[in-house]
């Protein structure tokens, strides 16, 4: 699928309109320019298909990793030309037949999901951890876990190689869920970042059964989840007689047809866009899948997934709700408190290193929430930069799991990580980093993130869910600074988990993890600023 | 009150301080070659064992040779360019408060700088013979650096910031070297005490100087005493007895006397530096230096006298009974150093006083200490004077200059104590009225009692039979430690006279502390008359421990003796004061707090981190794993989020 056709099928609307007055059927104007960064990453996805189809076995996965660096590179080369060309600021605006925005938060919002997806996919690259052809990766996705069949595909070197172009799909997808201007687009966006991801996590080469167990559970969830938000569109439309966000926002500030209609409606969309984002009551998949998932997956979903789900609620409840803020922020006030308590709470009983990170994203989710209260620039600004640093921390978090191995493979039990400060000081220590940033300690960026959401929602008047925020932090960081208890002042298990030496790929993004944690902890400001400067919607 | 410091007002413009240039570029050397000297010994490690006493000797020699170059040369100055500042980088510039690291040598800095680089260098000498057989004389010497460093940036410090740092360096140096063998519990106990009461006088110190900014808006010497006449009298009464504070800390005037007898735990070197020539004279330095703020403080500046009497009778009185020589050497510098405090507590016509007492005081009592660190060193390191008895002719050199201080110290006519003791109490009768009559007679009923105690030190140890262990083995010490001693005899003989001869001291000072007093004071008994009569009680003292130690025989054991006495050679129960009024009821504060915390803030946040955790432990089984029970919460938490928006608007 493309952008061209899903752009051509959203402006319907509007193009059966002037057909009729025309008497035929006009070409939908697209701007490439601006949307060169989908083209770009979507293309690749397709080139990748075909590499699937013509090149040869051994020279695919080389070719793979070759065009997926290569597409994530050029589209965030194409959006910085975007976001600094001059002819383009006064343009900054509603393109492709009014399907799409593009404007500061959607260009802030791809640069940052391409910037975590190029980290992560120098997981998903890595082979020398998990010895293979494949990598972490079943050899052959369609057969049965320990049958004859497998046996066979990995004898002849089969490798999921597919992996790459499902990665670039679901990308493309989450680059175009925040920059979508009517609510069929955001689901058209939702689906085409969601379907890659279903199969993506089931293509575990270890522990397959638990991996396909939480591919199923997503698919089916994530379907539920979107007919929720299918049917809230319907709702939406039901009331404005439109699907265009600014149109609903009209429409519901001259309040005329049914209110019902229209909460509903408002309640069913935030449904989906709260399962995608991981937020409680809505939550229940995420340590299931997050732990069967392919660590890199993971990784990849923990940071990607939420940045494109934080943007497209972002611009659905700036854009489309705005006006409604008195009826929805009680709502978010609840959700945000609920989410951050269950994922403090429930995460000091874990004993998963993989579920334990699951259920600190879903605090985290909640903290990202306080900011969206704000309902202002500040408070977009501030959702900006978190997301930004926490996924840079979260991709380096899985990155640590997928060293941590044992004969069996990545040994996530928290028991096997005890004394790993004391066997490899480097790894843990890098662990540790990442956990007192989640924890918000100074001079990491989980803190400067922390700070920007909180006080933009207690300028906001928030201040009740800030206090709730930052007990939910205290109850957090015991979890957090238990691990790094574990890890450096426990005696280490004489036949515990050895940290694999990895390529150079796990390396770079464990450094880069490292490296945008502690900088935008020391000093925040340039990104700060950029996200200050990017901070409002064109409505 | 008449105002007597003109010099130092017209000197308080910022412009009239010069710029240090010339030969005082140098000023800086003089902190250099300590702190070079204790770094290369502390870093080196044991690669510098074999030539670390060398080292730290030369470097604190070198120290006192720059001193004698700036000294002649600030001596060839004019007495109005004489004060020079060397600013040597900005250490804190932050809104209003600004801090320079600066360097201010003026006359009364001068003289500290030649008393410490001079009988400091005289110590480390010494200590190279006292410290042959230590292991870790490297150590040691490397600690006396940053001792001597410490001490002289306190006293050359420009601001009071900068003079807090030096304060601090020489709290920390005190400590290392009192509990230098700190391997007996009871002498690291002896460092840790030295430091708590410190500890107690610091916080004076930095509340001092944050009073200081806070109405001042500056911490240094020139900004602030020139400020000091628009404060208001109460704030600088409170400034005043926050540094007053600080000075009994480091100075072991009473209530924070309680640790100087028992930093004799250190080497006998450190027990001479710490009571001659660094430690205890910072807070006399302290109290004279900030002259501007407590001449304005009446209130304040009488409270320093009257602490600086009671310390120097409670010194004096701790001295009659105690056994231990070194102890009642520490007991007479408390008292001494009384003297002092009570001179400085007089104001302007005390300050010039204060300082010359301490300067002669830094000799005869460095000697003192050398002798008695001789005279353990020849006896096994045996304190206890009613074991020793008769040494006068085992040890004729440590007799002779022993003698000479103790002459010195008890006010023996035209040697050094003389000249300055007499000059404190003739001041103090000088002040007229209640005030000076009571302060005057209390310091001359303190010089019998010295003249008592030193006599009976004296007669205990080198006269009268011998009362010797029967192992020891007296013997002179070697030239490397005799030299030393005889230096700072000749010290204790001469310099008393020298400074004396026509005010010299008093007119050096002059500029920096005002004049000398003489002119205004009422005169209540003319010099002569007061001259006399300390003789007389001087002579008194002396003859009445002559016949008590030297006429009759001296018990080996100490006698259970009179109440007084008990009280005498306990302290008098300073430290069971202490801790009835301080440590009882702070233990039993900390006990109940610590009970508080227990049940109820542990109690509140541990049932609290408990009800988390079982609310987590419930709330998990909520993760039952199955995708039906995960759709049915989703379907409630819908109904729940549409609910929620619809009752909003209702």
């Amino acid at each position: 699928m493309t952008v061209a056709a899903v752009v051509s099928a959203a402006s319907v609307p509007a193009a059966s309109v002037s057909a009729a007055a025309a008497d035929s059927i006009p070409a939908p104007h697209i701007e490439y320019g601006v949307l060169s960064p989908l083209f770009v990453v979507f293309g690749a996805a397709v080139l990748g298909v075909l590499v699937e189809a013509f090149a040869p076995r051994a020279a695919r996965w080389a070719v793979q990793v070759g065009l997926t660096v290569l597409g994530l590179v050029g589209a965030f080369v194409a959006v910085v030309l975007v976001a600094s060309s001059d002819d383009w600021k006064g343009a900054r605006a509603v393109v492709a037949e009014g399907a799409v925005t593009v404007d500061g938060p959607t260009l802030f919002l791809q640069g940052t999901i391409l910037l975590l997806a190029f980290v992560a996919v120098l997981l998903l690259a890595e082979r020398r951890l998990d010895p293979g052809p494949s990598g972490a990766f079943a050899a052959q996705a369609s057969t049965v876990p320990g049958s004859p069949g497998e046996r066979e595909a990995t004898r002849a070197g089969a490798a999921q190689t597919e992996v790459f172009p499902l990665t670039l799909f679901a990308v493309g997808g989450m680059l175009l869920f925040p920059a979508a201007n009517d609510l069929l687009v955001a689901f058209v966006a939702l689906e085409v970042l969601s379907l890659p991801l279903y199969l993506l996590c089931g293509l575990a080469r270890r522990r397959r059964l638990l991996s396909q167990e939480a591919a199923m559970k997503y698919f089916l969830l994530g379907a539920f989840s979107s007919a929720f938000f299918l049917y809230g569109i319907a709702l939406l439309y039901g009331y404005a007689g439109s699907i265009r966000l600014s149109e609903i926002a009209d429409a519901a500030t001259q309040a005329q047809g049914s209110d019902v209609l229209l909460l509903s409606g408002v309640g069913l969309v935030t449904v989906g866009l709260l399962f995608k984002a991981g937020a409680a009551p809505f939550h229940a998949w995420t340590p299931d899948v997050y732990q069967g998932a392919p660590t890199a997956v993971t990784a990849f979903m923990a940071a990607c997934t939420k940045v494109a789900a934080f943007g497209a609620l972002l611009r659905i409840y700036y854009v489309a709700f705005g006006g409604l803020k008195w009826e929805w922020r009680p709502l978010m006030w609840g959700v945000a408190i609920l989410t951050m308590l269950v994922g403090a709470v429930i995460s000091l009983t874990q004993q998963d290193v993989k579920r334990m990170l699951a259920y600190s994203s879903i605090a985290h989710a909640g903290f990202v929430l306080v900011g969206v209260l704000a309902a202002d620039d500040a408070g977009l600004r501030g959702v900006l930069f978190y997301l930004l640093a926490y996924g840079f921390a979260t991709i380096g978090a899985f990155a640590v799991v997928t060293m941590v191995r044992d004969p069996a493979g990545e040994a996530t039990h928290l028991s096997q990580w005890a004394g790993l400060g004391r066997r490899s000081p480097l790894v843990a220590g890098a662990f540790a980093i990442f956990l007192l940033s989640f924890a918000g300690i100074p001079l990491t960026s989980g803190f400067m993130s922390k700070y920007a959401v909180f006080s933009a929602a207690l300028d906001g008047g928030a201040s009740p869910v800030v206090v709730v925020a930052v007990l939910a932090s205290v109850v957090a960081a015991f979890f957090y600074v238990r691990v790094i208890v574990l890890m450096f002042f426990s005696e280490p298990a004489a036949d515990g988990p050895t940290v694999a030496v990895p390529s150079i790929l796990t390396t770079v993004a464990l450094a880069l993890g490292v490296t945008v944690t502690l900088v935008l902890g020391v000093i925040p400001q340039p990104v700060l600023d950029l996200a200050g400067d990017a901070a409002a919607f064109v409505r | 009150m008449s105002f007597p410091y003109a010099p130092v007002l017209a000197a308080a413009e910022p412009a009239s301080v010069a710029q240090a240039s010339g030969t005082a570029d140098l000023t800086w050397l003089l902190l250099a070659f300590p702190i070079a000297g204790a770094a290369v010994l502390l870093l080196g490690g044991r690669r510098t064992d074999r030539f670390g006493h060398l080292l730290g000797t030369l470097a604190s020699a070198a120290s006192f040779v720059v001193a004698l170059v700036l000294w002649l040369d600030m001596a060839g100055r004019d007495v109005e360019e004489r004060a020079t500042i060397q600013k040597l980088w900005t250490a804190i510039d932050v809104g209003r408060f600004h801090v320079d690291i600066a360097l201010q040598l003026d006359q009364l800095s001068m003289a500290f700088v030649l008393l410490i680089t001079g009988v400091g260098t005289l110590i480390h000498i010494y200590s190279i013979g006292y410290m042959a057989h230590d292991p870790d004389r490297r150590r040691f010497f490397a600690y006396l650096n940053l001792f001597v460093a410490a001490m002289l940036l306190l006293v050359l410090g420009s601001d009071y910031f900068v003079v807090y740092i030096g304060w601090e360096g020489v709290g920390l140096a005190s400590y290392l070297l009192i509990g230098f063998w700190g391997r007996n519990p009871a002498y690291a106990t002896a460092a840790k005490k030295a430091f708590v009461a410190n500890r107690v006088g610091d916080v004076g110190m930095s509340l001092a100087i944050i009073l200081m900014f806070t109405t001042f808006g500056a911490t240094d010497f020139v900004r602030v005493h020139a400020a000091a006449a628009g404060a208001g009298e109460g704030t600088l009464t409170a400034i005043g007895l926050l540094l007053l504070l600080a000075a009994c800390g480091k100075s072991a005037q009473l209530p924070l006397q309680s640790w100087l007898g028992d930093a004799m735990a250190g080497p006998t070197p450190v027990s001479a530096l710490i009571h001659a020539a660094t430690m205890v004279t910072a807070g006399v330095y302290l109290i004279v230096r900030s002259g501007p703020i407590f001449d304005l403080a009446p209130t304040a500046q009488l409270v320093v006298a009257i602490v600086g009497a009671a310390t120097l009778v409670f010194g004096a009185v701790i001295g009659l009974a105690k056994d231990d020589i070194k102890k009642a050497l520490a007991a007479s510098t408390m008292s001494q150093i009384g003297y002092m405090v009570l001179a400085a507590g007089l104001g302007p016509a005390g300050y010039a006083v204060a300082i010359f007492h301490l300067l002669t005081h830094g000799f005869f009592k460095a000697g003192l200490f050398l002798g008695a660190g001789s005279v353990m060193h020849a006896m096994n390191d045996t304190t206890d004077m009613r074991r020793f008895g008769g040494l006068r002719t085992a040890m004729p050199v440590t007799f002779v200059t022993f003698g000479l201080g103790y002459l010195a110290i008890i006010g023996f006519p035209l040697l050094s104590g003389f000249w300055s003791k007499d000059k404190i109490i003739e001041t103090a009768f000088h002040e007229g009225g209640v005030e000076g009559w009571t302060l005057g007679v209390v310091a001359l009923l303190g010089a019998g009692i010295t003249a008592f105690y030193m006599t009976r030190v004296m007669v205990m140890t080198f006269f009268g039979p011998r009362r010797w262990a029967e192992d020891a083995h007296p013997h002179e010490a070697p030239a490397v430690m005799t030299a030393p001693m005889v230096l700072l005899a000749l010290g204790s003989v001469f310099l008393g006279g020298i400074l004396a001869y026509g005010g010299m001291l008093q007119d050096w000072l002059e500029p920096v502390v005002g004049g000398h007093g003489e002119e205004e004071g009422v005169t209540t008994l003319s010099p002569i008359v007061v001259t006399l009569l300390t003789l007389l009680v001087v002579a008194g003292g002396a003859a009445a421990a002559y016949l008590q130690y030297g006429r009759r025989e001296v018990p080996v054991v100490a006698p259970v003796g009179s109440p007084a006495t008990i009280a005498a050679r306990n302290d008098l129960y300073q430290d069971a004061f202490n801790e009835a009024v301080l440590m009882r009821p702070g233990q039993y504060l900390t006990r109940s707090l610590v009970y508080a915390d227990n049940r109820g803030v542990d109690g509140a946040v541990n049932g609290l981190a408990a009800l988390i955790g079982g609310t987590s432990g419930r709330l998990r089984r909520l993760q039952t794993g199955f995708v039906r029970s995960y759709a049915l919460s989703m379907l409630g938490g819908a109904a729940l989020v549409v609910g929620a928006l619809l009752l909003v608007r209702i």
